[in-house]
């Protein structure tokens, strides 16, 4: 077909200067009939994506965060501390950023209808957490580490230990779904959706560090892990090649 | 730059609505009995036409001014509305069905001057997504408006249809086909 306007470049995979993963990740499943398969079609970043929803004033509380006090009891479990910051591509702590958090119980159950895993759940234990983050951009979180789960990938798959995590960024571009892991899991080289992540800087990023000033003696060890949002291209608009 | 060290996106999973389709964020940007408001339903299904029933559509939007409720958006006119943030989430149902009620957004600038037709961003996450898929709604009565649209002027005419709701049941329907025959069309933004 012929467009009579300047057409806007198409590009197989705008992805984050490298950072995400493709939408097409064969030796992970559920993207077989899921991911798109055609070029993305670049836009301009508009008033539409240059602006986004804040919860800043959201009626958050205290016990949002705190995952091992939202029952009568206590879950089982190795306590954890989650702490970090939720940054700019330009280092600029993001203040009042809603940060949303959801997890597998310690022995890798999530409380969801369509999870049957035979694992245990706790009665003490719901897995959803969320905080805003303070004037330097910090989150934290209480928890219980959440366990490594069996899923119907491949034979044998089991997914590492992660949790998962959502923040807006300053504007519809960077907007972040994403997973925190923890250091040292034997599951990583195993994991398609870990290893989704081509870039194996990009992909260190998605680990915790263990922290000992994080760690509460007596009580909780402690993970940092910071976020960096950032818009997903940096030349949206292309001349044409139309020689 | 790559050195800043951007956090990848992962899959949101099929356990996303433990942690993001709480009470906080809701499908109802306005009262249902608002004289302006509109049902927005869909089908979010895969590349088999099947209901994806553990995902997630994220609306945002301006207000009926063509207004956004953030600091980028630092025009005194077109004016901010009490109450409306322009932001809903909806979970997807057993057949893939999502449904927003909100207001028709106003025309919002484009950059290099002019306006765009009246339209609403979005976003979908579900198992198998590993980042999020960002696309458009634009709107059936705004044929004028439409063509003249930076957007949807530059694209084919068979992306342009995904991208144009329908109106039906006194409401809009617009479905995400998220691969094969008439899928629908994404952005890179």
């Amino acid at each position: 077909m012929s467009i009579d306007v300047r057409p806007f470049a198409e590009v197989i995979d705008a992805d984050r200067a490298g950072v995400d993963p493709p939408y097409d990740h064969h030796d992970y499943v559920g993207t077989r009939l899921r991911a798109p398969k055609e070029p993305l079609v670049i836009i301009p970043a508009t008033l539409t994506e240059v602006t986004g929803p804040a919860y800043g004033e959201s009626p958050v509380e205290p016990l949002d965060a705190d995952l091992t006090r939202q029952h009568a009891g206590e879950p089982q479990g190795q306590r954890i501390v989650v702490s970090g910051r939720v940054l700019g591509g330009d280092g600029k702590p993001l203040r009042g950023q809603l940060v949303e958090i959801w997890q597998a119980n310690a022995g890798g159950r999530y409380r969801h209808e369509v999870d049957t895993g035979d694992a245990p759940l706790d009665p003490n234990f719901s897995g959803a957490g969320r905080c805003l983050t303070d004037h330097e951009g910090r989150y934290r979180f209480v928890t219980v580490k959440p366990g490594a789960y069996p899923w119907k990938n491949h034979p044998n798959a089991w997914r590492p230990n992660h949790i998962h995590f959502s923040v807006f960024g300053r504007a519809f571009t960077e907007r972040l779904v994403t997973q925190m892991y923890f250091p040292g899991d034997p599951l990583f080289p195993f994991d398609p959706i870990f290893n989704s992540v081509r870039d194996e800087k990009a992909r260190q990023r998605l680990i915790s560090a263990f922290d000992l000033e994080l760690t509460e003696p007596e009580h909780a060890l402690g993970f940092r892990w910071d976020i960096v949002v950032g818009g997903r291209t940096a030349t949206p608009l292309e001349e044409p090649h139309d020689d | 730059m790559t050195d800043v060290g951007l956090t990848p996106a992962q899959t949101a999973g099929p356990y996303l609505r433990i942690g993001l389709l709480r009470e906080l964020i809701t499908p109802t940007l306005v009262e249902p009995d608002d004289p302006r408001a509109i049902r927005i339903r869909g089908r979010l299904t895969d590349g088999a036409g099947d209901g994806v029933p553990d995902g997630m559509v994220e609306i945002w939007q301006a207000n009926a001014a063509g207004r956004y409720r953030h600091p980028s958006d630092d025009r005194v006119d077109p004016p901010l509305e009490d109450g409306f943030l322009g932001f809903g989430r909806s979970g997807t149902e057993d057949d893939g069905r999502f449904e927003f009620v909100t207001v028709k957004p106003g025309p919002v600038p484009w950059p290099e001057g002019g306006a765009q037709a009246p339209h609403i961003e979005v976003a979908v996450f579900a198992r198998g997504l590993l980042k999020h898929a960002v696309t458009r709604i634009y709107f059936p009565d705004e044929d004028e408006a439409n063509a003249a649209d930076p957007v949807l002027s530059r694209l084919a005419p068979a992306q342009r249809e995904t991208l144009v709701a329908v109106a039906e049941d006194g409401g809009l329907r617009f479905d995400v086909r998220l691969q094969g025959a008439g899928h629908t069309t994404f952005f890179a933004v």
